[in-house]
């Protein structure tokens, strides 16, 4: 079920919660729609204990605003799930009461589920931490390209999407 | 408070005098501990921030992410099948259960989840209860022996080690097992092997009963365990607690009995549920969890389609040669197996566009994948919603007001592991 609104998504969590019974939240994901308008999707995956009974909501977030209300105050489960959202995407969730990053350190500049993050990494004041060197399979699983001279240029170790 | 006269010269040796005034002053001071990253009781690499009053926790922050491999985004770059050995790494006590967990979401992608093979299913669900047993021995092992028991550690690492032997003879490896494809299992089971598990089966009922004579009435273990770290059943969904940590408080959720995926319908086995949620409620809830696998693996030898040997010839993988690899010799003498092969093998098994959402019951609580997939060999996001990520989020409200060394027993009865937290 999709929420056209993402402002109101808290309180269709809420009515959701108190009406429908969907006392438990499964689980929060976020997708990165790369190259279309609204580019995030947060999709909220709901279980009744009492029907057992799922439910997806669904809301699109425009690149622009990247933001949306915090269901936290709905489920106390959300609060991670949400930190973990906004570390690896960079969505933000109003009214968190600490969204901080989660898996990554604090201070971390980039948001690493993101399409245009290579997988790769980027290099970062810790490097060591997090290198930068080419990732096996980076460019998608089959990399290899008809043409090059030898069978290096043919089968790189990675294909960045730049070259 | 008398100071003493001591005999030892060096005056830097004596204890200094502390005036009243002083110690109140250091009676309301509060000490932040560091536990963690690596400490024995933190079973992996969880960091956890305690401000102590005394002996009591006034405030806990609990801080992962020290074993983030990225894996969703690694997946984003890999066919469906090259993802398996890196749900191995996920609860590394239990890799056949998450392998298994996996399978099944990309097969309900594909559409192909209720054409599985019954010899298939079977064998799966046989996987999935050894796996419970693993994880729920380990776990057990390791709670009892940070509170201080150290033999039952012992005597569960020696189930443990069969447990080991027998995914050694079915996939191959004892660790990190990649036994399931997407529509089957890469192999039949070996010759002997059933009669292997139904001794097993045997062995590790005696041994349950042996742990419990350990624990169970101990009295150290009932002191360390009882009223300590107290979910009540609200509390326990509130904070989307899955697994024997939320059938401790008092719930009754296990998807195998909710949905029932697999031949988990055609089975008998019950859900044990605590009554206080406590790190007792939630040992005696492992423990009987362990005999229903039992059961249940007694009821799947008994009725595994094909018999022991499979006599009848009967498939583990789905029929179709869009989805597993087609047998060797076929790939070698036949045109549409071998261009079959080849495109599994480069492109990777062709799943639909759409989305869709599974939970499979593992051993420390509802490991599901949310997958949403453009359509191809690869999923365009995947998102591994992973219990014990759940299971901690509650230590921030589960430990003020415990006793520091109440920290170790509630590490242990919450049963996680980082590698599936962090991913």
């Amino acid at each position: 079920m999709t929420v056209a609104d993402p402002e109101r998504i808290a309180e269709v969590c809420a009515a959701a919660k108190s009406t429908c019974g969907f006392d438990l939240l499964l689980d929060l994901s976020t997708v990165d729609n790369y190259g279309d308008d609204p580019r995030w999707t947060v999709v909220y995956e709901l279980y009744s204990l009492s029907d057992s009974v799922h439910l997806r909501l669904k809301t699109h977030v425009s690149e622009e605003r990247s933001e949306l209300p915090s269901v936290s105050s709905v489920w106390r489960a959300a609060d991670w799930h949400e930190r973990e959202a906004y570390d690896m995407m960079g969505v933000r969730f109003r009214g968190h009461p600490d969204l901080r990053r989660i898996l990554m350190w604090e201070g971390y500049p980039y948001f690493p589920l993101r399409k245009d993050f290579p997988l790769a990494g980027k290099p970062t004041d810790l490097p060591e931490v997090a290198f930068t060197r080419p990732a096996p399979l980076e460019g998608g699983p089959f990399v290899t390209a008809a043409g090059g001279r030898d069978s290096a240029l043919r089968e790189p170790r990675a294909r960045t999407p730049e070259t | 408070m008398a100071v003493q006269e001591l005999s030892i010269q060096d005056p830097g040796a004596r204890t200094a005098a502390v005036s009243p005034e002083e110690l109140e002053d250091l009676q309301g001071e509060k000490m932040v501990v560091n536990m963690g990253p690596s400490h024995p009781a933190t079973h992996g690499v969880l960091r956890l921030v305690i401000e102590l009053d005394g002996e009591t926790i006034t405030r806990a922050d609990p801080d992962i992410g020290y074993l983030h491999r990225g894996d969703e985004k690694i997946a984003e770059a890999m066919t469906w099948n090259q993802f398996i050995p890196y749900t191995d790494r996920l609860d590394y006590l239990a890799p056949l259960a998450n392998n298994v967990a996996y399978a099944l979401a990309v097969e309900k992608l594909m559409g192909i989840d209720g054409k599985l093979p019954p010899r298939c299913q079977y064998i799966r669900v046989i996987c999935c209860e050894l796996a419970r047993i693993s994880a729920h021995l380990l776990g057990i092992g390791a709670f009892a022996m940070d509170v201080g028991a150290m033999t039952v550690f012992l005597h569960t690492f020696t189930e443990r080690e069969k447990i080991y032997n027998l995914a050694e003879a079915l996939t191959g490896a004892r660790f990190t097992t990649s036994y399931t494809r997407i529509g089957g299992v890469t192999r039949d089971t070996p010759p002997g092997w059933i009669a292997s598990v139904r001794e097993f089966c045997d062995g590790v009922s005696a041994q349950i009963d042996e742990t419990e004579k350990l624990l169970t009435r101990n009295r150290v273990w009932v002191d360390r365990t009882q009223h300590v770290g107290v979910i009540s059943k609200a509390q326990a969904i509130e904070f989307g607690l899955t697994g024997p940590n939320l059938r401790g408080s008092g719930c009754d959720y296990d998807v195998r009995k909710a949905h029932p995926y697999l031949c988990y319908g055609d089975l008998e086995f019950d859900i044990p549920i605590g009554s206080v949620g406590d790190c007792y409620d939630r040992y005696l809830v492992r423990m009987e969890e362990m005999r229903q696998s039992v059961r249940l693996l007694r009821q799947c030898l008994d009725r595994i389609p094909g018999g022991p040997d499979n006599a009848s010839k009967e498939p583990v993988q789905v029929p179709d040669g869009k989805v597993s690899l087609p047998p060797k010799s076929a790939v070698l003498t036949k045109m549409e197996e071998l261009i079959h092969q080849f495109m599994l093998v480069t492109e990777g098994p062709n799943a639909p566009a759409g989305e869709v959402y599974f939970g499979a019951e593992n051993p420390k609580g509802e490991l599901g994948f949310y997958i949403h997939s453009r359509g191809g060999g690869t999923p365009h996001r995947l998102k591994i919603r992973s219990p014990s990520f759940c299971n901690l989020s509650i230590l921030p409200v589960l430990l003020p007001g415990c006793l520091m060394s109440d920290v170790v027993s509630i590490l242990g009865s919450l049963d996680f592991v980082m590698g599936e937290c962090d991913r």
